[in-house]
């Protein structure tokens, strides 16, 4: 069975319709006991980090313990974002800590990487945030969550605050700055991007996070 | 590098899509769903369903029209027209849009923008902005084009993002359905007084035009119907033809690995 954590960050309809498509029917699990049943759970989550404090000690105890029982998670987005040690979008609530790093506004850092020019184009375009839209993948090292993405193959994302470039990174993207898009820890990943939105990209890696599940 | 979005808007009135039913060779080209298929295997980033009736008893109808489209794509989709209060977004959004678009509304009760905002987040939120050249201003008109008001373009939709608002879909009333090109000196006000992306719409004709409202207009994404609705594979060119000009797209796989040696 597969858990499709509802904790009341944004509309599920898409990942739950996405993951049906792929023939994966979800449950969302009214309370944390019910986790344990989970043989995979999604995080998802779309708006501000502070929604993550919905879940209380029991919900962060039922997680911890699922994961050190070797099973896989997908967080996405937000979801994600919680796996790290917290953002600095929410100073208050701390993340889940299994991935060290804060995440950080994104902002524009010219030097690393040029955005918003094209070619023919006078003067310069104002950088904004939230970063919307579709934006490259750079593969980062061996993923079984990227297995079968190519170098370069563009995913959507919405969000404002972006998780650092660490050892973990399996997938990175640049706006503004260099920032961890796909993150790996054994058996638990995170996209920063909604891989139920990318197209086909989106819902190969989706598949390759349902292989994990027995 | 950031693409620029090109995102195809669906007409829909009753349950059927009201423009480019006539085109030949395409089978139920008027059907919402097998349109939006169609466009997701030419490489649409986005499509916008617009209710163009958008009265009480045919919301029904756009409940079912959203669940049939939301079943064959996996691409963002922004349901927009007749969006007056926060039930109405509640049963786009239930029926499967990620994001709503408001217009009239959101100039009547800004505080809609914000009451939206906080319950979906910022990224659900685009605010509809149908504007007209008087004057010398952008004046702003709602109810579908048909009625003026005071207020100025430019001002709104900093307002607009102030409160909430993820994203401005702005079109150019003068050159809706001119196909004279999009309107690049207004969509350029706008993108540069926000800080949030804006969609242009209203006026494409060629695939030039896309370019210019990219170059000249700061768009971010830009939105067309009928261009995309009478030939086939006209997505595809256009991405291709964005491609060589220099504008960042997401072409598809196939695609971008041909033309990586000449462009790049």
């Amino acid at each position: 069975m597969i858990a499709l954590l509802d904790y009341g960050a944004g509309n599920l309809t898409s990942v739950r319709k996405a993951l049906a498509h792929l023939g994966a029917p979800v449950t969302t699990p009214p309370s944390a006991a019910q986790l344990a049943d989970a043989s995979g759970l999604v995080v998802p989550g779309v708006g501000h980090f502070e929604v993550t404090a919905t879940l209380g000690p029991d919900w962060r105890d039922a997680i911890l313990s699922y994961v050190s029982s070797g099973r896989p998670l997908l967080g996405i987005c937000v979801g994600m974002q919680w796996l790290f040690d917290g953002s600095a979008e929410a100073p208050g609530h701390p993340g889940l800590g299994l991935i060290p790093g804060t995440c950080q506004l994104l902002t524009n850092d010219p030097e690393s990487t040029p955005t918003g020019t094209i070619s023919g184009d006078t003067g310069t375009t104002r950088f904004k945030v939230p970063h919307v839209g579709w934006n490259a993948l750079h593969r980062q090292g061996e993923s079984w969550l990227l297995d079968g993405i190519n170098e370069g193959d563009q995913v959507y994302f919405t969000h404002s605050y972006a998780a650092p470039l660490t050892d973990r990174c399996v997938g990175s993207t640049c706006y503004g700055t260099e920032f961890a898009a796909a993150v790996e820890y054994g058996p638990v990943g995170g996209v920063q991007f909604h891989p139920e939105k990318s197209s086909d990209v989106g819902l190969k890696i989706l598949r390759n996070f349902l292989c994990r599940v027995p | 590098m950031l693409s620029k979005r090109i995102i195809a808007c669906l007409d829909v009135r009753d349950g059927a899509v009201v423009k480019g039913i006539n085109f030949e060779g395409l089978k139920r080209a008027g059907d919402p769903a097998t349109l939006a298929a169609r466009y997701n295997r030419e490489g649409i980033d986005e499509v916008v369903i617009l209710d163009v009736t958008a009265t009480i008893e045919k919301r029904k109808a756009l409940t079912e029209t959203i669940q049939a489209v939301a079943r064959e794509i996996f691409l963002p989709l922004c349901v927009g027209g007749g969006i007056r209060g926060e039930d109405h977004a509640e049963a786009a959004i239930d029926a499967g849009a990620d994001k709503v678009g408001i217009n009239t509304a959101a100039l009547a009760q800004p505080e809609l923008i914000t009451a939206l905002a906080k319950r979906y987040g910022s990224q659900a939120v685009i605010v509809a902005i149908d504007a007209k050249r008087e004057d010398g201003h952008f004046k702003i008109y709602v109810r579908s084009g048909q009625q003026g008001t005071d207020h100025d373009a430019v001002e709104w939709a900093r307002q607009a993002a102030d409160r909430g608002a993820g994203e401005i879909l702005l079109t150019s009333i003068d050159r809706d359905g001119t196909k004279q090109g999009f309107d690049c000196e207004l969509t350029a006000a706008v993108s540069n007084a926000v800080p949030i992306p804006v969609i242009a719409s209203g006026g494409a004709g060629t695939f030039d035009h896309f370019v210019d409202v990219f170059r000249t207009g700061r768009a971010d994404a830009a939105l067309a119907a009928s261009i995309f609705h009478y030939a086939e594979h006209a997505v595809e060119d256009l991405k291709t033809h964005l491609h060589t000009h220099g504008v960042p797209v997401r072409l598809p796989r196939a695609e971008r690995s041909a033309h990586a040696d000449s462009i790049d």
